[in-house]
């Protein structure tokens, strides 16, 4: 109990830390407490909340995957010509879309896994790739008009008081309770989490590694392609400079939502958190109006260097004390 | 050859193994049977081919040639995965489960009970204490791996294997880190194991373990098949000259006669001096010409105690004394500037650089010293590497040559010529001779005895008790990382250090 | 291990010469070097010049990756240095604005290898905070505009000339001098290059492994204000948004080029430069040959896959056969 409430602390802090902030904005913006404020946090930060629980994946495995934000460029590009210039109907779009992300994502584990290659630098060229392939197809930003943008983006649950659970926040929402479930309730999740525990061992104990590291970047693609579903329908737009610098969102929001970068521990619903962190930093710009948004790079990076410093603290006393009866050799 | 040759049938019937790596040969047609219930030490000298034995049989590693049966059938599995499923399975010395999961979790990874794709964690955590109970372990299951000791990390392990329908299960050298009560509660799993018509194979160093519990030894020595016997049949001696190919030289194995003089001059002295955690306060005294040994089973303080002396771990208590004066000791680079070097035990981690030729990885401590603005010459450095090449014999005599592709014996030497290099007062070497071909092990010995005759001090952590007893002027006993028996003279003898760790009174006299 | 001779470096100069002449055939003026005003003009200077920024972050790039590390973190100190430097350009004397620059450059490099060396956080995610919060102390700086400045001082690091080459190239190869100097000179080389072989050993044998992680960082971070400088001086202003953006990237690309292993231990400094050659090199002949210059990040990642297989020890010399440029010889054995 002891000991499940310990790995649990990094995700509480991050509550914690939200909490907090939600509470001072609200004593110094009154109408800052209210459900719409929240629905808002919930649908401007749909798409990112989608990409960090892919990530969450990804680091967990020991991974890293850095051409998300150019797959949400990509996709969002690709989806705009396919329905405003190819005719293809929307939803037959996105399923072009999203198993071209998962090939694309497979294609990025398989190399990592075949060629024992670093995972940065793979997604690295991943990402070169992906913004470069949007590149290609367009440089323009490209309206989207056709019905089922309109009605998506009129669709929503209604609240008293203006608030509105749109369709975006509704996707995001699924994607992070079904991260859950295949993250904590899954084989393949338990995979995901010794794979980040040690390699080697976890192929020596008969899991398929090959396989289980190619799904786990096809998945973290595949999220990538819905997040930029999720974008375009946002912003009815595609545009192949969209979502530059994502994937570092991405990762900040999957720190300081106490996953550990080496990999090994962390929980879907913490980056959930993260994101919210940040996107209640946003908010608190936008409220303030005579901030810049640059206090929201500051304070991100703030954020991610207290906790990294927690969680190295952490990691240090949990190690000083198992070294004591346990014995020093490693 | 005829696999039915013996009654019962074999469980496990390997024939005419062979592997090859870039034109060297590491096993050459090797045959190795295995009864149902039987426990089979594998043994051999490091490169002798255990390791590529075990790794072909269970498909890490693709045979060039050979077959293997299983209970009559045929098999061939292609990745350690299969072997399992096969009913093959290998528990390594490093424990191979992911540490950061439960135990539950490690127990049934990859075939948890599931409901609906569901993980069902209830179901899973009672059969993993059902399981567990088997082998008299009562843990919580749901806590992570990594809080327990590695003894009991390796009975989830062999637990995991057993009940993944194991027929064969392969132990490489599961006690290595074990302490002797951990052992015992290894082989109690063995034996038990061993009645449900298991057949195990056992991969150790310590040859005590071998006739403790096995029924039957196969010895590899160069990749070929060296002898396979019932234990009965093949005493220790025997077993000795099968694995070394040859006995062992009177000169290593007799204590030359030693002239008892005036005290020689103290060349550091420790009162007191100990870490929490580590090893207990404990008193040394190191003189020029003299050899201080460190024995006990592995764990018991030896590699600390060495660590603490070259401040790569910090002291906590105690003083220390160099030369007559009050010295602090809290980094090898401190340690270093007092004359102290340091061969660490673990060669490939802590000692040899790999990359790096062997030059460059004998002139590192010196130049360390030096600092980085008063660099050695391409010149200096060439005559440094060649002198000690040539004085130890280093094979190929190529300074050029990156050190990894050396061989362990001659690594060992280039680690021994880099802090030879510094010209210490004190020469602490971990396990000298550990992993190394006899031929090494020799050459090493005679040098320990000619650096104390030069007058240098040493401190020498060994296993090798029979090797310890002929060049230690001293020996410390430790047990339960503490000091606990202090040898000299006439009383240093393998009898005694046995004796010593085993039984040496609990008290340590180092809190004098 | 596959065994690896970065020093030889004939398949990166081999590439570089193919690239080159790749342009030349495109660009059949590409060689063609004039003389104006005492300064060298042709498309071949142009890539030395434009290479200069990437080429100089690189060269401090390659000591971190030797040790083990990565710094992302140097686009977005590029940002701030430049930012410092046009901000004060016009008010204060050159020295003190490149003393400012250069100091603040030095300080996220000690940011950068304190969490590193001291706290012992990996270097890919310390050099992430400075990566993400960086950019916004230059904007901070900049207070979101674009700084331009006027002065002619400032102006001549990224627009004049010296002995008719370019200052930045000149900037670029003075730094390449200086840390040749520093790490070859002294014994500083084999110390970082054992370290990154195998830091416990090192330290063991007496290295002072910390001081000399602080070190790379520090000077990884006073390349990158250079650089910065130099991106600067030559538009006549800085953009905290986009000063060096996805240059971090470029840098370890070019380290890799030069075939430094990710994986730490030996490098090279002049190779790491003519990566970072090769890089411009590519980047200009796709201008010359007409191509959108949209191509740029395609050709990029198949570059970098194509030096990564290269490099893989699992594809051994198959590549080579293939007469692939850039792999060199690995050994094909099981790496267990």
């Amino acid at each position: 109990m002891i000991r499940s409430l310990g790995r649990l602390t990094p995700v509480l802090a991050t509550a914690a830390v939200f909490l907090a902030g939600f509470v001072v904005c609200s004593l110094i913006y009154p109408n800052f407490a209210s459900l719409r404020v929240v629905m808002n946090l919930l649908t401007d930060n749909a798409f990112l909340v989608i990409v960090a629980v892919g990530m969450t994946f990804v680091i967990i495995s020991g991974g890293i995957d850095l051409s998300v934000g150019s797959v949400i460029g990509f996709t969002t590009v690709f989806l705009a010509l396919a329905i405003e210039r190819w005719g293809i109907p929307p939803l037959a779009a996105f399923v072009l879309i999203l198993v071209l992300c998962a090939l694309f994502g497979a294609c990025m584990g398989a190399i990592i896994q075949y060629f024992e290659l670093p995972a940065f630098i793979v997604t690295l060229a991943g990402m070169f790739l992906a913004r470069g392939a949007s590149f290609l197809l367009s440089t323009e930003s490209l309206p989207i008009t056709a019905d089922l943008y309109a009605h998506l983006s009129d669709h929503a649950l209604r609240f008293e008081g203006g608030a509105r659970l749109t369709v975006p926040a509704m996707i995001m929402i699924a994607v992070v309770l079904a991260g859950m479930v295949l993250l904590h309730l899954t084989r393949f999740g338990a995979n995901v989490y010794a794979l980040g525990g040690s390699r080697t061992a976890t192929g020596l104990m008969g899991i398929n590694v090959a396989r289980t590291t190619v799904l786990i970047y096809t998945l973290s693609s595949v999220l990538a392609g819905l997040a930029g579903i999720v974008f375009s329908l946002y912003t009815s737009s595609g545009y192949s400079l969209s979502a530059v610098g994502v994937e570092l969102d991405a990762i900040a929001a999957v720190v300081i939502g106490g996953t550990l970068l080496s990999g090994g521990y962390g929980f879907i619903f913490g980056s959930f958190l993260g994101v919210m962190i940040q996107g209640l930093i946003q908010t608190y710009i936008s409220f303030d109006g005579m901030l810049s948004s640059w206090w929201a790079k500051i304070a991100t990076g703030l954020l991610l260097f207290a906790f990294i410093a927690f969680q190295q603290l952490t990691l240090h006393l949990a190690r000083r004390s198992r070294r004591a009866p346990a014995g020093a050799h490693p | 050859m005829h696999a039915t040759e013996t009654p019962p049938r074999p469980l496990l019937a390997v024939t005419g193994f062979s592997k090859s790596f870039a034109g060297f040969v590491a096993l050459d047609r090797v045959d190795f049977t295995l009864r149902p219930g039987e426990i089979h030490a594998l043994l051999g000298e490091n490169g002798a081919g255990k390791s590529t034995l075990i790794k072909t049989m269970t498909g890490v590693v693709t045979r060039d040639a050979g077959t293997m049966g299983l209970d009559g059938v045929e098999i061939a599995p292609r990745s350690a995965e299969e072997a399992v499923r096969m009913g093959l399975a290998t528990v390594y010395q490093e424990v191979n489960l992911a540490p950061n999961l439960s135990v539950a979790q490690n127990l049934f990874l990859g075939r948890q009970p599931t409901r609906f794709g569901l993980v069902r964690e209830g179901e899973m955590r009672r059969r993993a204490r059902a399981l567990l109970a088997e082998f008299g372990l009562s843990i919580d299951v749901a806590a992570p791996l990594e809080s327990y000791s590695v003894a009991v990390q390796h009975i989830v392990a062999i637990a995991r294997a057993v009940d993944q329908s194991a027929r064969v299960l392969i132990l490489d050298e599961p006690t290595a880190s074990l302490d002797a009560h951990e052992v015992e509660v290894l082989f109690a799993v063995m034996r038990q194991l061993k009645a449900r018509g298991i057949g195990i194979v056992f991969v150790t160093h310590f040859l005590d373990q071998v006739y403790a519990i096995c029924d039957r030894i196969t010895v590899l020595r160069n990749g070929r098949l060296a002898g396979s016997a019932p234990i009965a049949e093949m005493p220790r001696l025997d077993l000795v000259r099968l694995m070394l190919g040859r006995e062992l030289s009177e000169a290593t194995t007799e204590r030359p006669p030693r002239t008892e003089d005036a005290p020689a001059a103290e060349v550091a002295a420790f009162r007191g001096f100990g870490k929490e955690g580590m090893v207990a306060p404990f008193d040394l005294t190191l003189r020029a010409g003299h050899v201080v040994g460190l024995a006990g089973l592995l764990g018991s303080g030896r590699t600390e105690t060495v660590r603490l002396v070259f401040g790569a771990d910090r002291a906590d208590c105690g003083t220390a004394e160099v030369a007559g004066r009050a010295a602090s000791i809290g980094s090898p680079r401190e340690a270093m500037a007092l004359g102290f070097g340091y061969c660490p035990e673990e060669r490939k981690t802590e000692g040899i650089v790999a990359d790096l030729t062997v030059r460059e990885n004998i002139v590192l401590a010196l130049q360390a010293r030096r600092g980085a603005l008063s660099p050695l010459s391409r010149r200096e450095q060439d005559a440094i590497a060649a002198k000690f090449i040539r004085l130890l014999d280093i094979r190929p005599p190529d300074p050029e040559r990156p050190i990894g592709l050396l061989s362990g014996g001659n690594q060992q030497k280039a680690l021994l010529a880099r802090w030879l290099a510094t010209a210490p007062r004190l020469l602490i070497l971990d396990e000298p001779t550990r992993g190394i071909d006899v031929g090494a092990h020799a050459e090493i010995i005679r040098l320990i005895r000619e650096l104390c005759a030069e007058g240098m001090a040493l401190l020498v952590v060994s296993s090798e008790l029979e090797e310890l007893v002929t060049y230690a002027d001293e020996v410390i006993v430790l047990r339960d990382r503490a000091h606990v028996a202090r040898l000299g003279g006439e009383q240093i003898d393998v009898a005694s250090i046995l004796a010593a760790i085993a039984e040496a009174p609990a008290a340590p006299p180092a809190a004098a | 291990m596959a065994m690896r001779f970065p020093r030889l470096g004939t398949s990166q100069l081999l590439a570089l010469g193919v690239i080159l002449l790749a342009n030349w055939m495109v660009s059949p003026q590409f060689f063609d070097i004039r003389v104006q005003d005492g300064r060298l003009f042709g498309s071949l200077i142009d890539v030395l010049n434009r290479g200069a920024p990437v080429a100089l972050l690189s060269i401090g790039m390659v000591l971190v990756i030797a040790m083990r590390g990565i710094d992302l973190s140097v686009g977005a100190v590029m940002a701030i240095c430049g930012a410092i430097a046009a901000s004060l350009a016009d008010s204060h004397a050159l020295p003190v604005v490149l003393a400012a620059a250069l100091g603040a450059g030095l300080l996220c490099g000690l940011w950068n290898g304190f969490l590193v060396a001291v706290l012992g956080i990996q270097p890919i995610v310390a050099t992430l905070i400075l990566m993400v919060a960086g950019r916004g102390i230059a904007q901070l700086i900049t207070e979101g505009r674009i700084v331009t400045f006027t002065s002619p001082q400032l102006a001549f690091l990224g627009g004049g000339s010296v002995l008719g080459l370019p200052t930045p190239v000149v900037l670029t190869l003075g730094m390449m001098a200086l840390t040749l100097l520093v790490v070859r000179g002294t014994a500083l080389g084999l110390m970082i290059e054992a370290t990154g072989g195998n830091p416990r050993a090192s330290a063991l044998a007496g290295i002072g492994t910390k001081l000399i992680t602080v070190a790379v960082y520090v000077w990884s971070g006073l390349c990158a204000a250079l650089a910065g400088i130099v991106a600067s001086a030559d538009i006549l202003g800085a953009d905290a948004n986009n000063a060096g953006l996805w240059l971090e990237l470029d840098a370890i690309l070019a380290v890799v080029i030069g075939g430094t292993s990710l994986f730490g231990g030996r490098f090279s400094i002049l190779l790491a430069v003519v990566g970072a050659l090769i890089i411009q090199a590519m980047n200009t002949g796709i201008l010359l040959s007409g191509f959108p210059p949209e191509t740029n990040l395609v050709v990029k990642a198949v570059v970098v896959l194509a030096v990564l297989l290269a490099q893989s020890p699992r594809l051994g010399g198959a590549l080579a056969g293939l007469g692939v440029l850039f792999s060199r010889a690995t050994s094909g054995g099981p790496r267990r």
